[in-house]
């Protein structure tokens, strides 16, 4: 039975926060990564209503982060001033966005795991977090339509589109794994009624996304999902600590201006 | 280039506040459900519409501009269709 | 009056046909797509609008140059909407130019060849966040003052197209110069910065409305036909007049010795950019030229595997539509 939310340790709140804050921060990153470089004009539009859509859950999830620690932080505080130890998102959205079929299968992958997610947190026991939840899920719905279709279509294209798309499963399926490894954070939400058990959206999501490869005629890859982990708990790849050399620039060499 | 180039569709959107699908446009897209989810990337990226058509440009039959005049002239002569063409008198009220 | 300027580009174009097109220009009507249109007219158009549409999109690239490194969350949602705005009218204006019956992969074509031109701004570089205030700002402010104007051009789906560009474009300028009041009221570097991004884009910015009408080939005819609507010089002039108070406004010095209010004409009177540096930059000559129809020529290439993928599973699926329908 679920515990008076109010009751949950704020540090691990704060925590968990910040890992649907910086799933959004980074994923919106690579894919802002495109504008300008997409393969055909309304793809290229496409792809910057999706950022700009995560820019949007970025701050809203880190506001709210930045309001239960209490320190005063805020948003852009948490996005361009912390070092890559403190942050919470997976390994799969800081991992290079490789080639437009690379782009399209990790963000299907991440969506039809954000999509359980956001479903579920709209009947969270923190209002808070239920009605970021309830904004969130109408954009992200969208997402995952849109990534399916792509993967189906890209996966039941050309022979070359179909290799591409299997090869970009295989790179990206050791990733996705993480999304479900359950640390004492996740479990803390659990228990407070907070966020649903990540076993529950597991099983979800493999329904979800293996229903949409058998469509795309892809093969679910063999091995372990879960061979690379550690970013929730800020154990990251090398790549984002290029992400934020890029993004946290301007914030760290002219330290408290404005912009 | 491209084998083959992705086909152009018309774009009609039914904006908030009812009326009807109006013409905002063209894109490219392979196919009617993609020229959809295009439609509503490109042309309601500022809240414009609640409802999408989408149409092959190929599929539009236009009325000729040369038949302009026989089309269009003979209304002109038909003005008791407008409500300024009858007079009622002051006391009859609004009407 | 200016049917005697046509010059017929296809032998059966009679005198009578150029003059009765004329008189419906003169009379303010729009020419449509499918309408009796002089080849010249036709070509001219498809130059002028492919151009401005290759502009768009090119000119995503110096903007998106600094979207991953936007300083706040809420300037990186700004800029990239602003962007990605580009990349509409560069949809919207391709369309246009659909209807002169040249396709949207031609025009590519003829863009990654070099044989079809795109606004020489845009081989600038992008090399501070200031920049991203001075493009909004002067190149923004610049490429309204061309398109308001273009809006009652005389071929509709071009004035359509201006029209919807002109009003979703109404913020991207006040965007611009929003970042340069920061910076104009920020820390000394931020100042610094704003400066040296004034200093950079001034005379570009003025090279957009193109050499002075005396050395303009088509303007005449372009102007008779209502597909430019005022001269070079008009244009440039009343942008230094309106640009010149807002940089004063901000606390900055426009980069012209000899710029100073006229009493007599009511007009600010300003140095000629460097024309050498504009026709340079035009042969491709200038900063960035290879970076930028680089960047293009690579986005279409690397994108044609997915649009084929796309095309390819539209013709399957129609086929299975078909045949499940035929049972």
């Amino acid at each position: 039975m679920a515990l008076d939310a109010t009751q949950v340790d704020q540090k691990a709140l704060f925590d968990w926060l910040c890992r649907m804050g910086d799933n959004a921060l980074i994923l919106g990153h690579r894919t802002s990564e495109w504008c300008g470089h997409g393969p055909v004009l309304e793809e290229d539009i496409a792809l910057a209503n999706t950022a700009l859509d995560l820019i949007g859950h970025t701050q809203m999830w880190l506001g709210l982060a930045g309001e239960v620690e209490g320190a005063g932080r805020t948003a852009d505080n948490l996005a361009y001033l912390r070092d890559a130890m403190q942050f919470r998102n997976v390994k799969l959205v800081e991992l290079p966005n490789g080639d437009i079929g690379q782009t399209i299968m990790r963000e299907f992958l991440f969506d039809a795991f954000h999509f359980e997610m956001l479903t579920a947190l709209v009947a969270s026991a923190d209002a808070r977090v239920a009605e970021i939840a309830a904004k969130a899920l109408k954009e992200v719905a969208y997402q995952f339509d849109r990534s399916s279709d792509l993967v189906v279509r890209l996966g039941d294209g050309t022979a070359e589109s179909h290799d591409r798309m299997q090869a970009a499963l295989e790179h990206f399926w050791p990733y996705t794994g993480e999304m479900f490894v359950a640390d004492a954070v996740d479990e803390a939400m659990a228990q407070a009624g907070i966020a649903p058990a990540l076993s529950e959206i597991e099983s979800r999501w493999d329904t979800l996304v293996s229903e949409t490869l058998a469509e795309a005629t892809l093969v679910c890859p063999e091995r372990r999902a879960d061979v690379h982990t550690g970013g929730k708990q800020g154990r990251h790849t090398e790549h984002l600590g290029y992400i934020l050399a890029e993004m946290q620039f301007l914030q760290r060499a002219y330290p408290g201006a404005e912009w | 280039m491209s084998k083959k180039e992705w086909p152009l569709w018309e774009i009609f959107i039914r904006g908030q506040h009812g009326l009807n699908h109006r013409h905002v446009g063209s894109l490219h897209a392979p196919d009617a459900e993609m020229a959809i989810n295009h439609a509503r990337d490109v042309y309601t990226r500022r809240k414009e519409g609640v409802s999408i058509w989408v149409v092959p440009s190929s599929e539009i039959t236009a009325s000729s501009p040369s038949d302009k005049g026989p089309l269009f002239d003979p209304a002109e002569s038909k003005v008791y269709r407008h409500p300024t063409f009858f007079d009622i008198p002051d006391e009859v009220g609004h009407m | 009056m200016y049917a005697q300027m046509i010059k017929s580009e296809k032998s059966n174009e009679t005198p009578e046909e150029l003059a009765a097109f004329q008189a419906r220009i003169d009379r303010g009507e729009r020419i449509e797509p499918k309408e009796w249109m002089p080849e010249g007219y036709r070509k001219t158009l498809i130059r002028q609008i492919g151009q401005h549409a290759h502009s768009e999109i090119v000119g995503q690239l110096p903007e998106g140059n600094w979207v991953t490194r936007a300083p706040t969350l809420e300037r990186k949602a700004i800029l990239l909407a602003k962007v990605q705005d580009e990349a509409g009218h560069g949809l919207y204006l391709y369309s246009a130019c659909e209807t002169l019956g040249v396709s949207r992969d031609e025009l590519f074509e003829k863009l990654h060849s070099g044989a079809m031109k795109y606004s020489s701004i845009f081989n600038y570089p992008t090399l501070t966040w200031a920049d991203m205030g001075a493009v909004g700002w002067l190149v923004d402010g610049a490429a309204i003052m061309n398109q308001v104007p273009l809006q009652r051009t005389s071929y509709g789906p071009y004035a359509r197209a201006m029209i919807r560009i002109c009003k979703e474009e109404s913020f991207h300028q006040r965007q611009g110069y929003s970042v340069m009041m920061k910076m104009a009221q920020g820390t000394e570097a931020q100042k610094a910065m704003a400066q040296d991004a004034l200093n950079r884009f001034w005379y570009p910015a003025l090279m957009m409305f193109g050499p002075s009408d005396a050395e303009s080939v088509h303007s005449e005819q372009n102007m008779a036909w209502k597909i430019k609507i005022n001269s070079n010089d008009e244009l440039r002039q009343r942008f230094v007049n309106e640009t010149v108070p807002q940089a004063h406004y901000l606390g900055l010095t426009v980069p012209d010795e000899n710029l100073k209010f006229n009493e007599e004409t009511g007009n600010w009177d300003f140095s000629q950019p460097d024309w050498t540096e504009f026709f340079e930059v035009l042969k491709g000559n200038g900063p960035c030229n290879e970076e930028r129809l680089g960047a293009r020529r690579k986005a279409w290439d690397d994108g044609e595997w997915f649009r084929d993928g796309l095309s390819a599973y539209a013709e399957k699926s129609a086929a299975r539509r078909a045949a499940v329908a035929a049972e």
